[in-house]
């Protein structure tokens, strides 16, 4: 017999649990842990260099992560569904090597950007049919995506980049343009994170995201469409990934094959900083930004206090390590 | 310790305490053990039983009390210790690695400890095919994943007569056997205590422990009620004292005769192709109906295929006179047909989400307005669902495994009334629930029949689905072998005999 069950049966009477502490409710939410920590961050990089508090140093921060940022939103999801996704930063320069390979041959380019988004999306289609009709995991379907899509990156581009000065204005606004001041793509993933943000709290047919992942076969017993869930959110993250891609071509008015190598990781580290789990059911798009918030800010911080470039890496990987250690044990001290 | 003028007892357990969190699983629980004697240990579900042997395998430390072997005071760190000690425990849940031989999981921890750089496969091989011919001639070779659940439990029981342990404790080891394997299991048993072996038997089984064992302890919630020898006691004594209340006043009233009133589900020829075969029976209105059969029989498979959970090849199925032609569960769900799962941590509750989000799950558009929750309706459609089902709780958006057993079944059942069935099949609805909450759980379920929802429940507790149901079908090996009616003939004995397939009354005695 279960241990749990004698734990959990031996109380006939469950009394109302006390409240918890104010120390277990604020640290319970891992979004606030996070604000707190980018706050004293911030109070003491101001005082460290007089630059770090400036509007245009936050303008750059901001622009650093936002459009990594759309991804993080998909790869939220997808962690929350209990899957995961290697192929992003691939399937990133996919779809802008597609648009931009496109766009030279005299499509549109916005024509030529659906085709890019679309390419990202049948990525997202053949993952997840691996995973749903052939039962492989998301880890190796997304790894052989990877490795695929890297490759045909190089195909379609001859190993070179693809220099798009030649893109118009118009569609160079994505990426470089500024409303009230503010650029747009700061804008762009602002909306798109509130709106996924949003529609994961509160859309039924994104509860179903959640239903899966914390259970997968009691979803099943609840009448949930298992694989369907599954598929379509693999799908999501690679259109936003897709998305991500032609924003960036927007902005840096060239398409590179081997752009966005090492990306993925830079993703899920921000996700799981913000409080998602590699086993599912548990997530939050705020507080994935938050995560990448902070992953970018303390590499600005060290940029600002001349740290050398090969620390950083180094500093962020012990920023992840120290999230999720902090974390375990949080919620060890809880269930005891 | 003084001893006493005999041999001091080989295991003795003072005053055990041992608490999770807000919940004293163990008040004071006492246990002594003789050398060569099969001890019985029974109580409910959530008595303290598995927790108390836990603590004497060293997986638990206990809060306070204190424990003895050979007479003298033992702490017990690990299992590691435990086994030092000379005590093994056959777990009732499977541990062992499916994708290794049986060999290699027999020997686990004694390859593990042995300190040796190569795997001695020859000798490996021939003493786990010694000891497992013992129990059941199962080439040791083969893949532990490719066996039968039962075949597996052969196993680990085998694991622990591998182990030199002078107590071996067994916690329900025919939960998952065939009637041929737990005779051979007990011939087994009877044979280690004339070696000298002290045995502790965890079983619900009052026919078993009263076959094979010496003398029976009887714990309820957390404390321990009595000690006695077997002969003393009669089955009826040992039960009542396990439920701490006359067995009568457990179950609700039946429903007065129902053979007149309309069928609100009927199944007409069933088969899945594997599992089961040409399955027909009729729920009437204001029923409960009861599956009964051995573990394995293909009850759970009936139910699922119902409810279209799993694929049917033939077979029709009517909800009140209307066919049902649903492809899917979610199909199920909407024409009012719902199953709530055997295991509920596994597959019917969501443990980790809030209890409201477990409330709705089956149909979240229920509190929802333009593909959007209405979280503060949410809420109030599951606390008014979870007072329905007498549920105790904390807060609404606590999680589900902040609940004890029985609440959290309790949430289960509240899932399936929010969509309004005309039709639950209840699977196992009070295993791991304790008594109080059992008795509430046959009051809703009757409450349910008689304004007519249909109720059909599968459980392994004969005395359970006799005290509750109405009528109970019993399956065998995948067919319906007899249906026994409220009355004189709803007998443990009668229903075993069917469920064995053996033709009743003549070898009623098995």
């Amino acid at each position: 017999m279960a241990i749990g069950h004698q734990t959990s049966g031996g109380a006939t009477e469950t009394a109302r649990a006390p409240a918890p502490s104010l120390f277990v409710t604020l640290t319970g939410h891992r979004e606030m842990g996070l604000l707190a920590i980018i706050v004293i961050l911030f109070a003491v990089m101001s005082f460290a260099s007089p630059y770090f508090l400036t509007v245009s140093n936050i303008k750059t921060m901001l622009l650093s992560f936002s459009v990594e940022g759309i991804v993080v939103v998909g790869m939220t999801i997808l962690l929350i569904v209990g899957g995961l996704d290697l192929s992003v930063g691939a399937v990133v320069c996919l779809s802008m090597v597609v648009a931009g390979q496109l766009f030279l041959g005299g499509v549109d380019p916005w024509l030529a950007s659906l085709g890019g988004i679309a390419a990202a999306a049948a990525v997202g289609v053949g993952m997840g049919l691996c995973v749903t009709r052939i039962g492989l995991s998301h880890f190796i379907a997304s790894l052989a995506a990877m490795v695929i899509v890297r490759g045909l990156c190089m195909v379609i581009t001859n190993g070179s980049p693809l220099s798009l000065f030649s893109l118009p204005k118009e569609f160079k606004f994505i990426g470089q343009g500024s409303v009230y001041d503010i650029p747009f793509v700061i804008i762009l993933f602002v909306v798109i994170a509130l709106l996924f943000d949003f529609l994961l709290r509160n859309a039924t047919a994104f509860r179903q995201v959640f239903y899966t992942g914390s259970n997968e076969k009691a979803a099943a017993y609840s009448g949930v469409k298992v694989n369907k869930v599954k598929f379509l959110v693999t799908v999501l993250c690679s259109v936003l990934a897709g998305i991500a891609g032609i924003v960036y071509m927007a902005r840096l008015g060239s398409a590179t094959p081997n752009f966005g190598v090492g990306m993925e990781l830079n993703v899920i580290a921000a996700a799981v900083i913000g409080g998602a789990s590699l086993k599912g059911g548990t997530g939050s798009i705020f507080g994935a930004v938050l995560g990448i918030a902070l992953l970018s800010i303390v590499s600005s911080s060290l940029i600002l206090l001349n740290v050398s470039a090969y620390w950083q890496e180094m500093i962020k990987g012990i920023i992840l390590l120290g999230a999720v250690s902090f974390d375990h044990l949080l919620n060890r001290y809880r269930a005891k | 310790m003084v001893s006493e003028t005999a041999a001091p007892p080989r295991l003795r357990l003072e005053n055990i305490v041992k608490s999770f969190g807000p919940v004293r699983a163990l008040k004071n629980a006492q246990f002594d053990l003789r050398p060569g004697e099969i001890h019985a240990l029974a109580g409910e579900n959530g008595a303290g039983k598995s927790t108390l042997m836990n603590i004497v395998d060293g997986i638990l430390q206990p809060d306070s009390g204190r424990i003895f072997v050979d007479g003298e005071e033992v702490t017990i760190a690990s299992p590691a210790a435990a086994q030092a000690l000379g005590i093994g425990l056959v777990h009732q849940e499977i541990a062992l690695c499916p994708d290794l031989s049986i060999a290699e999981n027999l020997f686990m921890s004694a390859t593990a400890t042995s300190g040796r750089l190569l795997m001695d496969f020859g000798t490996l091989r021939r003493r786990a095919q010694e000891v497992m011919d013992r129990l059941q001639p199962i080439p040791v070779d083969t893949r532990v994943g490719d066996l039968s659940i039962s075949e597996q439990q052969l196993v680990e029981i085998a694991k622990a007569l591998t182990l030199d342990c002078r107590v071996l404790i067994f916690d329900e080891p025919t939960a998952a056997l065939t009637e041929p394997e737990a005779q051979r299991l007990f011939a087994i048993l009877r044979d280690l205590r004339a070696r000298g072996m002290s045995l502790v038997y965890i079983s619900h089984r009052m026919a078993e422990i009263f076959a094979l064992c010496d003398r029976i302890t009887v714990m309820r919630d957390g404390n321990h009620v009595s000690t006695d020898p077997i002969a003393a006691l009669s089955p009826e004594t040992v039960v009542n004292r396990l439920v701490g209340r006359e067995l009568s006043r457990l179950f609700p009233h039946k429903a007065q005769d129902l053979s007149q009133k309309p069928p609100v589900l009927s199944v007409r020829g069933l088969s899945d192709g594997r599992r089961f075969e040409d399955v027909s029976f009729e729920l009437r209105h204001g029923e409960i109906l009861g599956f009964a059969g051995l573990i394995g029989a293909g009850r759970t498979e009936i139910a699922e295929a119902v409810c279209a959970l799993r694929p049917r090849t033939h077979g029709d199925i009517a909800l009140n006179g209307v066919p049902l032609t649903q492809q899917s569960y979610a199909g199920s769900i909407r024409s009012g047909v719902v199953y709530l799962s055997e295991d509920r941590k596994a597959s019917g509750v969501f443990v980790d989400l809030p209890i409201a989000q477990n409330v709705t799950a089956l149909r979240p558009s229920l509190v929802s307005r333009f593909g959007l929750i209405d979280q503060a309706r949410e809420r109030s459609f599951a606390d008014a669902l979870g007072r329905k089902v007498g549920l105790k709780r904390g807060r609404i958006t606590d999680p589900v495994s902040s609940l004890s057993g029985g609440n959290q079944q309790k949430v289960g059942i509240a899932k399936m009334l929010s969509v309004n069935p005309s039709v639950i099949f209840l699977d196992e609805p009070t295993r791991g629930v304790d008594v109080g909450a059992k008795a509430e759980i046959y009051d809703i379920l009757r409450e349910l029949a008689s304004a007519g929802t249909g109720i059909a429940v599968i459980s392994s507790e004969l005395p359970e689905l006799i005290g509750l149901c109405d009528r109970i079908l019993v399956v065998h090996e995948g067919r319906i072998a007899g249906e026994v009616a409220d009355g004189p003939l709803m007998t443990e004995e009668h229903i075993i005999a069917l469920a064995s397939g053996l033709q009743p009354p003549a070898s009623a005695a098995a």
